[in-house]
């Protein structure tokens, strides 16, 4: 069934969409993260253009992690006052974010820098979390016990906090700055992030697992409804038919990942997730080295009359 | 159908004397509205040559080439190169105010209608088209092999929004005559606007045009003025539709 998208400007398959959507739901539900990194490139690949993909997946993992978040908070998995202390930095960043984004777009080097930063970051964290999955696994399969947590450089910072319901004492400085580095590539690249805030929680903050994926929801939440509204006010590029479809096949997808999810092992899962973020990566880094196929490419500054 | 055969008979009462030809067309439908369920659409344009009594004896057979251009748009075409390994959008022209959408149609061979002096001058086929670039600080048409020129032409063609046929005119009578319009779904919405011109032993002989729009209605065009007028409430909007479809997901597969 063929549905035209009125500011994509183009007829697209519903039931493809559908499917989309549920897939990457599926994988973000398993995982506990947005699923924006798969999102957006499948997008681009059924013909809609990057800037559109990228404003309206925004709104497509609002829809998800709020679901997501939501049952988090039932279960008291969410830490309020991190997530507070997170958005205003991840709020700062979004702003950013979508000023550069404008600025890109002007240039003519969005799409390169979109591709760029994927590359860096999928391989980069994606590599981490396959090594670290492999090791712990390794470990387990020896029956060694994890190594002790011990504290870092980051522990020693200034404006301590106490977070209660994590119960750790921390800095606000680092994690307003992870707020806002987070918030800043979610705008640009149209992710919510969720993918490296977990690590960056977990190896450099130091937040305990039981309040981790909540806590990175609520600010994935937040920041991409800011995207939203940043992107709509400012670059008109919001498609909500092409949103709707996708939050509908995303929310149904991931409430079965998050069933799947749960049968499996902790290091499998992560080693996993790192696999597939590193699959990613590296095929968009062979799109760069490659010579592609047709060196030129057109696109329109608007239609005036 | 009836539409078509009613018009065909307007267009075969008509006709005055004023003079050596009259061209006289019309367009099956002048305003295309694209709904949810849009995804192309084909228009037919057909006419009829009206002779009169200046009109030469010896002039029996005659060629047309119908020109449809949507609206115009600035457009860039940027060219990929490598650099430190990677290949990056480097070199870059800019082609001003061209048509989003092009087509031309011809009873037969552009080449065979007519010279390429008056091809050229005419605008007949793809490559005599006037396509504006910018190339720094001087305004111009290029040669046709240009290279930006040709790939920007290829792209269009490749997504269906340029396109030319010299055998899609078709003469159902040696003065009445018909042409499909295929638009895409991807089609640019706007004015388009459409010229007939008529040939006869290779000569230009006359022209005349019309019109056709297309536009966006009801829901579509609700949801794109929203977007666009009202940037505000529309994230509003999307904002509250994101957390409703949450709410509603983890209500729906709600376990207790």
């Amino acid at each position: 069934m063929q549905l035209y998208l009125p500011i994509a400007d183009l007829p697209v398959n519903v039931f493809l969409v559908l499917a989309m959507g549920a897939a990457v739901g599926f994988v973000s539900g398993m995982f506990g993260i947005g699923g924006g990194f798969l999102m957006t490139p499948l997008l681009i690949f059924i013909g809609i253009t990057p800037a559109v993909a990228v404003a309206s997946v925004a709104s497509h993992i609002a829809a998800s992690s709020f679901s997501g978040a939501l049952s988090y908070w039932r279960r008291r998995a969410i830490d309020p006052a991190l997530a507070t202390v997170l958005l205003c930095g991840g709020v700062t960043g979004t702003a950013l974010g979508v000023w550069a984004f404008t600025q890109l777009r002007a240039l003519g080097q969005l799409d390169l820098m979109i591709a760029l930063s994927y590359v860096v970051l999928l391989t980069t964290v994606g590599g981490l979390m396959f090594y670290e999955g492999l090791r712990a696994l390794m470990r387990t399969r020896r029956g060694a016990l994890p190594p002790r947590r011990t504290h870092n450089w980051i522990h020693g910072l200034p404006l301590k906090m106490r977070f209660k319901r994590s119960k750790i004492y921390l800095s606000v400085i680092p994690v307003v700055v992870v707020g806002i580095a987070i918030g800043f590539i979610g705008a640009i690249m149209g992710i919510g992030g969720g993918f490296i805030l977990v690590p960056v929680m977990i190896y450099l903050l130091r937040v305990p697992t039981s309040t981790v994926i909540g806590t990175s929801m609520v600010l994935t939440l937040v920041t991409m409804l800011f995207a939203t509204m940043l992107h709509a006010v400012t670059n008109h590029l919001v498609d909500a038919v092409l949103a709707l479809i996708l939050m509908v096949g995303g929310v149904t997808g991931a409430q079965f990942g998050a069933r799947a999810g749960q049968k499996i092992r902790g290091e499998q899962l992560r080693l996993l997730l790192g696999l597939l973020i590193l699959s990613v990566g590296i095929r968009f880094a062979i799109e760069l080295v490659i010579q592609p196929s047709d060196l030129f490419t057109i696109r329109e500054l608007g239609v005036s009359g | 159908m009836i539409r078509v055969l009613l018009a065909i008979a307007l267009v075969l009462l008509l006709g005055g004397a004023a003079r050596a030809e009259r061209l006289i067309v019309s367009v099956s439908n002048h305003r295309v509205t694209v709904t949810p369920n849009y995804s192309g659409e084909e228009l037919v344009l057909f006419g009829s040559v009206e002779k009169d009594a200046t009109t030469p004896a010896d002039r029996t057979a005659y060629d047309l080439v119908v020109t449809v251009m949507g609206p115009r748009a600035d457009m860039v075409t940027r060219r990929k190169e490598r650099t430190f390994g990677i290949w990056i959008n480097t070199d870059y022209r800019q082609f001003l105010q061209v048509p989003s959408y092009l087509a031309l149609f011809a009873n037969r061979p552009f080449d065979a209608i007519t010279s390429p002096e008056i091809a050229r001058r005419q605008q007949i086929g793809l490559n005599n088209v006037l396509l504006t670039q910018r190339v720094g600080g001087d305004y111009a048409d290029v040669v046709p092999h240009d290279v930006f020129r040709s790939a920007f032409i290829r792209l269009r063609t490749q997504r269906g929004l340029y396109r030319e046929d010299s055998s899609a005119v078709t003469f159902l009578t040696p003065t009445l005559f018909r042409t499909g319009i295929p638009l895409p779904g991807e089609v640019p919405i706007g004015t388009y606007q459409v010229e007939i011109k008529l040939f006869a032993n290779g000569a230009f002989i006359g022209k005349t045009d019309t019109a056709f729009e297309i536009v966006k209605v009801g829901f579509e065009q609700f949801v794109a003025n929203s977007a666009r007028h009202n940037g505000l409430l529309y994230g509003l909007a999307t904002v509250a539709m994101a957390l409703m479809t949450g709410w509603m997901a983890s209500i729906v597969f709600r376990k207790d």
